[in-house]
């Protein structure tokens, strides 16, 4: 359904209304000024856009570039509506969705806090090391799991966790780049 | 090149100059003390005093609509600031460049709640189309430059300036910039010509076309209107206007079929619904023009022209959407036409066009004229005759007497119509009407309003008198908010819940209090001596016409309907039903 809507592109023919809500992870390259973080979520806010997850990090201090990645869902008109209402921003250099334009990988990061003795404990380093989470922090009662992987991996591993005494969770949000020696 | 050393609030006032801004619309305060002490200091730019914020802004959009050039306004921090949202978001609305400099508290205190602090750029943000709070003085002139860029390119808008005191007050050299455009903002002008060529083939096989033209015309440029005629001509399709692209098109042309939308008239609505292609120029598909979604011009290809990608395909889906600048677009559209030598259809249009005369009959904005009261459209049609050979600017508050100056008065030239069509902001009518006065002082300017628009910013009476702006208010009394007052009508049972107009002054002795002058026509047969009397004068006016108080704007797609099921007067209207989704439509 993603490459269908890939050749619809901005502007062009959108004759049949898919009602089909799909997520989509956006890369938006940004200057790094104040109030431009500000600008991105009111947008999603006052129209009424959803996030799932935003992440944003300064990529290329020289030229004080910053990058977002933005996870969100809406039918193809809405992603087509966030992607033009993004690009209108003044501040923004670039707008791509990830979902369409080719293949691309996706990572995020989570911090986990676990408190368990005896064979809880033991259980949890064991999944730990199935899902080749890390430890970086230990006391005799607990343990902080370092985990990387796409969102489902995360949440497949929190599900096993919870059970196991997980007290605690950062999750870094999404941070997304195409596939193959392209920038965008 | 070394500059020469100047405090920030010269810089500022060098930058303006150098952006060819002869006029600021302004109140001072604490915070702009500084650039008020250097505005005292020169004379290359004239300050215009209001006597409310939101009055600057109003009359700096009035400004720059009747000119096509950016309007400045000028507020002290906090109250100032907060003061011209409404100005704000109705430029933003209605695509008018404004640059709005706010002062602000120094920056050491930004962030302690100090005396007159607000967050401006926090608060302005979702109604600009951009922003800036300056921190350094050596941004001044850079930022400058590139707010008047964003500003008037691409689809023009409103940006704010905020400048905290220490920044105004500071010392920097001035070194005027010579870089043009921007670094992330290049908004597209010219459409693909693969596009604009599918757009000629389009339009050489419609059997039954119509040009649905918006206030993007009128923001193209003089030029854009020039072409729409020839375009117009050379096709002969018929043209339909929205409330702000009155006036790209002649209203006397045989090919203009009248406003589309709400109020608009029988003819082009039902163009509209009937067409086989629609090209939409310049304009956004708005509510009060579509009606309901899901029967808006079922049977139609959709060509769109717009310079912002995001209007396209936002609300109404089309087959063809060409993103650039309509004058551009327009250009390369007749170019293409010509040199294809196409021709329309013209058995098909000849059957179009009968249809379409057919509809005309109708004669969707006749009214009843009694001899005991005034009817308001016959103010405004007499207003048109007084006015139609002189250089005349109108702009309108908000309401019924709105939609009868757009359905009444016959514009025929771009940049003639000043009024608030997307925030439809009351109150907007006369500080609008300074603003193009001050642009155009020997231009007959009148500011058509109703007794509730006028009373929203009043005080700025006071500022045209004080600088001489003759601006003539034909101010047409009914003694309610009638527009209110007709959906209190058609929808909640009559229950007129404060929408009458109690407990207010006398519109003639308030001129005089003002030091202007004011007059009335209460019957039928004293309204030709007062418009004549209104325009006689020199300096600034209120003809208060008394009107009938009673009477609904006419014809009408209620809330929720489509383009063919329009209403034709009250006895329709009290007989329709009105689903709950139109209701909260209106």
């Amino acid at each position: 359904m993603g490459g269908e809507w890939a050749a619809n592109k901005m502007n062009r023919p959108v004759t049949q209304l898919d009602q089909t809500e799909q997520r989509h992870t956006l890369a938006v390259l940004v200057d790094n000024e104040a109030g431009v973080l500000a600008r991105v979520i009111g947008l999603f806010s006052g129209r009424g856009y959803n996030i799932e997850s935003l992440t944003v990090a300064e990529v290329d201090a020289a030229v004080n570039r910053s990058r977002i990645s933005i996870v969100t869902s809406g039918t193809p008109q809405v992603i087509a509506q966030i992607k033009a209402q993004l690009e209108r921003l003044i501040p923004v250099h670039a707008v791509a969705d990830l979902t369409v334009e080719g293949p691309s990988v996706e990572r995020e990061m989570a911090l986990v806090k676990v408190n368990a003795i005896g064979d809880k404990r033991v259980e949890s380093l064991r999944i730990a090391d199935i899902f080749r989470a890390r430890v970086v922090d230990a006391t005799s009662e607990s343990f902080v799991f370092e985990m990387t992987g796409a969102t489902d991996k995360i949440n497949a591993f929190l599900d096993l966790m919870v059970p196991l005494g997980m007290v605690d969770v950062s999750r870094t949000g999404v941070a997304a780049i195409t596939r193959g020696p392209n920038p965008m | 090149m070394a500059g020469q050393m100047m405090t920030g609030a010269e810089i500022l006032l060098e930058s303006l100059v150098a952006e060819g801004v002869e006029v600021v619309f302004g109140y001072g305060g604490g915070a702009v003390l500084p650039i008020y002490d250097a505005l005292y200091q020169q004379d290359r730019i004239r300050h215009i005093l209001v006597r409310h914020e939101q009055g600057a802004a109003h009359a700096a959009e009035g400004y720059a609509r009747s000119t096509g050039k950016p309007g400045v306004l000028l507020v002290t921090s906090g109250p100032g600031a907060t003061n011209t949202v409404t100005g704000l978001t109705d430029a933003l609305m209605d695509s008018i460049p404004i640059i709005c400099l706010t002062g602000q508290v120094p920056t050491h205190l930004i962030g302690n709640d100090a005396f007159q602090e607000a967050d401006t750029v926090g608060i302005t943000r979702p109604c600009t189309k951009h922003n800036y709070l300056l921190k350094d003085i050596k941004d001044v002139a850079l930022k400058v430059r590139e707010a008047f860029f964003v500003a008037t390119h691409g689809r023009p808008g409103p940006v704010v300036i905020d400048l905290p005191k220490n920044i105004t007050m500071g010392e920097a050299e001035y070194i005027r910039p010579m870089a043009v455009g921007h670094k992330t903002y290049r908004p597209i002008v010219k459409g693909k010509l693969e596009d604009v060529r599918e757009a000629v083939q389009m339009i050489a096989a419609a059997k039954k076309p119509i040009f649905y033209t918006g206030g993007g015309v009128i923001n193209s440029g003089p030029a854009a209107s020039q072409l729409l005629r020839e375009l117009a001509h050379l096709t002969g399709f018929p043209v339909t206007s929205t409330l702000m692209g009155l006036g790209a098109f002649p209203a006397s042309d045989k090919q203009f079929v009248g406003m589309l939308g709400m109020h608009g008239t029988y003819e082009a609505n039902m163009a509209m619904h009937d067409c086989d292609l629609m090209v939409c120029i310049g304009a956004r598909f708005d509510d009060r023009i579509t009606g309901k979604l899901d029967a808006f011009s079922p049977e139609s290809k959709k060509i769109h022209i717009d310079i912002d990608p995001s209007s396209i395909n936002k609300t109404i889906p089309v087959d063809l959407g060409i993103v650039g600048d309509v004058g551009h677009v327009l250009e390369d559209l007749i170019k293409i036409w010509k040199s294809e030598t196409q021709r329309p259809d013209a058995d098909a249009l000849k059957a179009w066009w009968a249809i379409i005369d057919k509809w005309r009959e109708k004669d969707s904005l006749a009214f009843e004229t009694s001899d005991k009261m005034i009817m308001p459209q016959q103010a405004i049609q007499l207003l048109y005759e007084h006015t139609k050979d002189l250089d005349t600017y109108i702009t309108t508050d908000v309401g019924q007497h709105q939609m009868w100056a757009a359905q009444h008065y016959k514009f025929e030239k771009p940049n003639r119509l000043m009024t608030s069509g997307g925030l439809g902001t009351m109150g907007y009518g006369l500080p609008s009407a300074i603003g193009v006065q001050i642009a155009h002082p020997d231009s007959t300017v009148v500011c058509i309003t109703g007794e509730a628009s006028f009373m929203m910013n009043i005080q700025e009476l006071s500022t045209a008198v004080q600088h001489g702006a003759g601006v003539k208010i034909l101010l047409l009394n009914n003694h309610y908010q009638g527009m209110v007052r007709q959906w209190q009508e058609m929808l909640h049972g009559g229950r007129l819940a404060e929408s009458e107009m109690t407990g207010m002054p006398d519109f003639v002795k308030t001129a005089e209090a003002f030091g202007m002058v004011g007059m009335r026509a209460e019957k039928p047969s004293e309204l030709e001596d007062v418009i004549k009397a209104m325009l006689a004068e020199d300096g600034p006016v209120i003809a208060e016409i008394e009107t009938d108080k009673t009477i609904g704007c006419y014809p009408m797609i209620p809330s929720g309907s489509a383009h063919n099921e329009m209403l034709f007067g009250p006895r329709e209207s009290k007989a329709t039903k009105i689903s709950a989704e139109g209701m909260t439509m209106v």
